[in-house]
């Protein structure tokens, strides 16, 4: 069992987190809409049932009265649902356009990739600095986040920001925000992972963008992504089959970000991130046509961060690099 | 003919051979209510736990995994083993028959079979959960359940798939008895709603229950023979089990307050003296639910990474699935105009299931937004939601309905003024419990957490002691019901001077329901 203390975020019990970004306070719009909707409806119900329990109660004599006639019934019914299911059709609509730009395809400045593990959280920030349990943030910029796990499935919730994004192992999920508000915020695993579970959190810290900068100059700069990721390209091998005269012939790999690849099964496919990591973890799953089905798994063998590194690597050769390149991986 | 109806069901004897070899529906339902109240305390013992637990922002009454231990019990047990029998196998079981007018369900010894699956299964899950330490949740979400939980989960999920063969065999036996056994003049639109309700119930389950059986079996290939199905490093998708599960699990729902809905019809009518309002709206819109609750599934599945646009379809059905909820409500609150009412125990239990089922409902349509949902999922807003739902409409129903067909099913009345007592220590205790839970999960506690940040403790002290107050309109009619078996005044047929078949004859009735099959001839709540 691990004894690691716990760095919460200093703030209180805030019925209404913290609103860090625009995106925060239209979700709350819709909360506000929503809750003044069930509240007057439940003040309706409560209204009538009271009001009735009184009115019609069995120990006051005198006439109730004819009972609502049928068809006035059905009316009163089918009113009742048409009038629900056009609000209700307004809220999907203003629910589900928000959902599109928390999640959908956006323009972002950069890219945080965010990898959950048994129990904590592990984040690489574009020019390679790295950080456990914390995020740092600059203010004002869009922030694309890219989350896997290494293990079972997490969730990567900023309740500040009213965003959460499964991390699941095997797979790539997206999740972009623009914080707006400097400060301190909660950061939680929100989906059961297990033991740990309740310490699987920590803090999200947005800076100013000056604050920031400083604060990535002062963390031990390891090489950035890309020369990590050059690094591992060569130490697992790579390059042996893909650069060079190697004696197998392997597809070369500069420029195949973002090209769409044409398969031996016919099909064809977009070369993004999920495409490279299958690559690398699955061989088999998408063997390019033209080529034998040689090359290794690296499952079990490489880690998710290396393969983060290694596809930074990738998609940062442009087409023709290495043959302009003479030496194999130089 | 006196002495005729002196034999009841009751006076076979109370030898173990005449209970535990029972083909008799009545002696069944009390076979189930026993195994039934044994779980249901079990798993409330496990709450009580959790709630003691969270009174304090560090983990310091259980470990961390005693707790998430004790919350997988509670969920096991509560949901598997408490809600999704409940109100069918208890109440149903006495009553369908007696209420389409027949002499027992259609297949006899396959009820006595069902309850047998049913208890032995249950202990053999709970050994296993217990002694086992199975530690993932009553949602064995993988890969957690199938790699990285203990080696148990293999026999709790085998128990929970035996259990689910006791569903399948109710649910046929339901639907078997509404088509063929209905007495003469009976027709489908003279059927009490609480007919209609479990026979909506007993479709779900025989339509939805085997898929929940597959889904464990493959968890169980995986675990054992490494067959990748659901874990990304064997090449499985985990997302996989998600879609499995929930496509039974969103439908369990259905399956837990269905039924509620049906007691509730009974309940209100009654002790308003009215007929129900809009009787084929009602007819069409449990019909509705457990239709369209077959196509919302992926609500629970907003963050997982499944497609933007099936997320954007699952939403636009959850919605819709609201409306028919919604007009039911309307229907039972309609049903109190002009109408005589009374406020006795069964009343106030309706009442509150009203209440508590509105807010549950109302909760549910914060959770079909979209964007909405993405923030409150996992935290407490959920927690809160379906305890609404779950604890706040489908128990209140099962209570509501015990209390009013206690006479009927004992011969026997209770004491009033303590069961009004109980009756509103749930209503408040439960409020008490759980609406502090909707704070917590807006502000952004998470569920399933062992600790907490200490900003949270308010909340969840007045959580915590809400559940005492809760804890004890659960036990009072332990009390008094037990009191009243010995000691209560004689009911009469129809004490509450209700309509339906079931009233017809002697509390208790005798063994084979009625002396002469009765002959129906108008629709059901007859009253005035
Ligand atoms: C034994 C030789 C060999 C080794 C070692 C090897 N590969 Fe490959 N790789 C191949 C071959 C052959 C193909 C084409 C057939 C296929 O798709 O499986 C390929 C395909 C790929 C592709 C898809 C390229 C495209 O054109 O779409 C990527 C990406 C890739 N490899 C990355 C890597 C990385 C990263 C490593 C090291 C971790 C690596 N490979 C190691 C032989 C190899
Ligand atoms: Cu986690
Ligand atoms: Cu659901």
């Amino acid at each position: 069992m691990s004894t690691s203390s716990v760095v919460d975020a200093d703030i209180g019990l805030e019925l209404i987190p913290t609103q860090a970004s625009a995106y925060a306070s239209q979700v709350d719009n819709l909360y506000f809409v929503l809750l003044a909707l069930s509240g007057l409806l439940i003040l309706v119900l409560v209204g009538l049932i009271v009001g009735f329990g009184f009115r019609y109660s069995s120990k006051r004599s005198g006439e109730r009265g004819k009972a609502v006639p049928e068809k006035l019934g059905q009316r009163i019914e089918i009113g009742f649902a048409l009038i629900l299911a056009v609000s209700f059709l307004g809220l999907f609509v203003w629910a589900g356009w928000l959902y599109l730009n928390l999640y959908g395809e956006t323009e972002s400045d950069f890219t945080i990739n965010v990898i959950g593990k048994q129990w904590m959280w592990k984040a690489q920030h574009p020019d390679g600095t790295r950080e456990i349990n914390t995020l740092h943030i600059p203010v004002d910029q869009t922030v694309k986040l890219r989350l896997t796990s290494q293990d079972v499935i997490h969730s990567f919730s900023l309740p500040a920001l009213r965003l959460k994004r499964d991390a699941v192992p095997g797979m790539y999920t997206e999740a972009h925000f623009r914080a707006t508000e400097p400060g301190e915020y909660r950061l939680f695993c929100a989906e059961y992972c297990g033991t740990e579970h309740a310490r699987m959190r920590g803090k999200l810290v947005v800076l100013s963008q000056a604050d920031y900068q400083g604060w990535l100059g002062r963390q031990g700069k390891g090489p950035s992504p890309e020369v990590a990721g050059q690094d591992l390209f060569r130490s697992y091998g790579c390059s042996g089959c893909h650069q060079g005269d190697a004696s197998v012939r392997a597809p070369t790999l500069d420029g195949v970000f973002g090209r769409t690849r044409p398969l031996a099964s016919g099909e064809m496919i977009e070369a993004d991130e999920a495409y490279l990591r299958n690559s690398i973890l699955q061989p088999q799953k998408h063997v390019v046509a033209g080529y034998e089905p040689v090359m290794p798994s690296y499952k079990g063998q490489i880690s998710e961060d290396e393969i983060f590194q290694i596809i930074a690597y990738i998609k940062s050769l442009p087409a023709g690099a290495w043959k302009q390149s003479t030496g194999a991986g130089q | 003919m006196t002495a005729e109806v002196h034999k009841h069901y009751l006076s076979g004897g109370w030898s173990l051979h005449s209970w535990l070899l029972t083909t008799d529906h009545k002696r069944i339902c009390w076979l189930y209510l026993v195994s039934i109240t044994g779980f249901f305390f079990l798993g409330g013992i496990a709450a009580l736990l959790i709630r003691l637990e969270l009174m304090t922002p560090p983990g310091d009454f259980l470990t961390a995994e005693g707790y998430n231990e004790t919350f997988s019990l509670h969920g096991i047990v509560m949901v598997w083993f408490f809600l999704i029998p409940s109100i069918p196998a208890t109440l149903g079981n006495f009553l369908m028959p007696m209420m389409v007018g027949a002499r027992d369900l259609a297949f006899p010894r396959l009820n006595l079979l069902s309850w047998y699956i049913y208890t032995l299964g249950g202990i053999f899950t709970i050994v296993m959960v217990i002694g086992g330490g199975v530690d993932t949740g009553w949602t064995f979400y993988t890969p957690y359940s199938s790699l990285f939980s203990s080696s148990a989960v293999i026999a709790a999920v085998a128990g929970v798939f035996i259990v689910g063969f006791s569903s399948i065999l109710t649910g046929i036996n339901f639907i078997v008895t509404t088509h063929t056994m209905r007495a003469p003049g009976m027709h489908w639109l003279r059927l009490p709603l609480f007919v209609w309700a479990n026979y909506a119930t007993s479709l779900i389950l025989v339509l939805a229950t085997p898929v929940l059986s597959v889904t464990l079996l493959l968890i169980a290939a995986e675990r054992l023979l490494g067959i990748g199905i659901f874990d990304p490093s064997l090449g499985g998708d985990p997302l996989l089990f998600q879609h499995l599960f929930w496509f039974y699990s969103h439908p369990a729902v259905y399956i837990m307050i269905l039924p509620a809905m049906g007691v509730v019809s009974e309940l209100i009518t009654c002790f308003s003296k009215n007929r129900i309002f809009g009787y084929k709206g009602m007819v069409l819109a449990i019909m509705a639910i457990s239709l369209f609750g077959f196509v919302v599934w992926g609500h629970h599945m907003f963050t997982s990474g499944q497609s933007l646009y099936a997320g954007i379809l699952f939403s636009f059905f959850s919605f819709l699935v609201a409306v028919p909820s919604a007009v039911k409500t309307l229907n039972w609150t309609a049903t109190l105009y002009r109408g005589r009412i009374t406020f006795t125990a069964p009343m106030i239990y309706g009442l509150s299931f009203l209440g508590l089922f509105a807010i549950g409902g109302l909760t549910g349509i914060f959770l079909a937004a979209l964007a909405l949902d993405v923030h409150l999922h996992d935290t407490y807003f959920i927690t809160a939601h379906f305890h609404y739902i779950m604890v706040g409409g489908a128990v209140t129903a099962y209570l509501g309905g015990l209390h009013f067909w206690w006479p009927k099913m004992t011969g026997r009345l209770y004491s009033e003024l303590w069961s009004k007592i109980a009756a509103l220590a749930l209503f408040i205790g439960f409020n008490l419990t759980f609406f502090p839970q909707f704070l917590l999960g807006y502000s952004g506690m998470p569920r399933r957490y062992h600790e907490y940040p200490e900003a949270f403790q308010l909340l969840h002290v007045m959580s915590s002691l809400g559940s005492v107050v809760l804890a004890i309109g659960y036990l009072l009619p332990l009390v008094y019901f037990t009191w009243s078996l010995f000691r209560g005044a004689p009911a009469g047929a129809n004490p509450w001077q209700a309509e339906g078949l079931e009233w017809r004859t002697a509390s208790p009735p005798p063994k084979h329901n009625f002396v002469s099959i009765p002959r129906v001839t108008e629709g059901p709540y007859a009253y005035r």
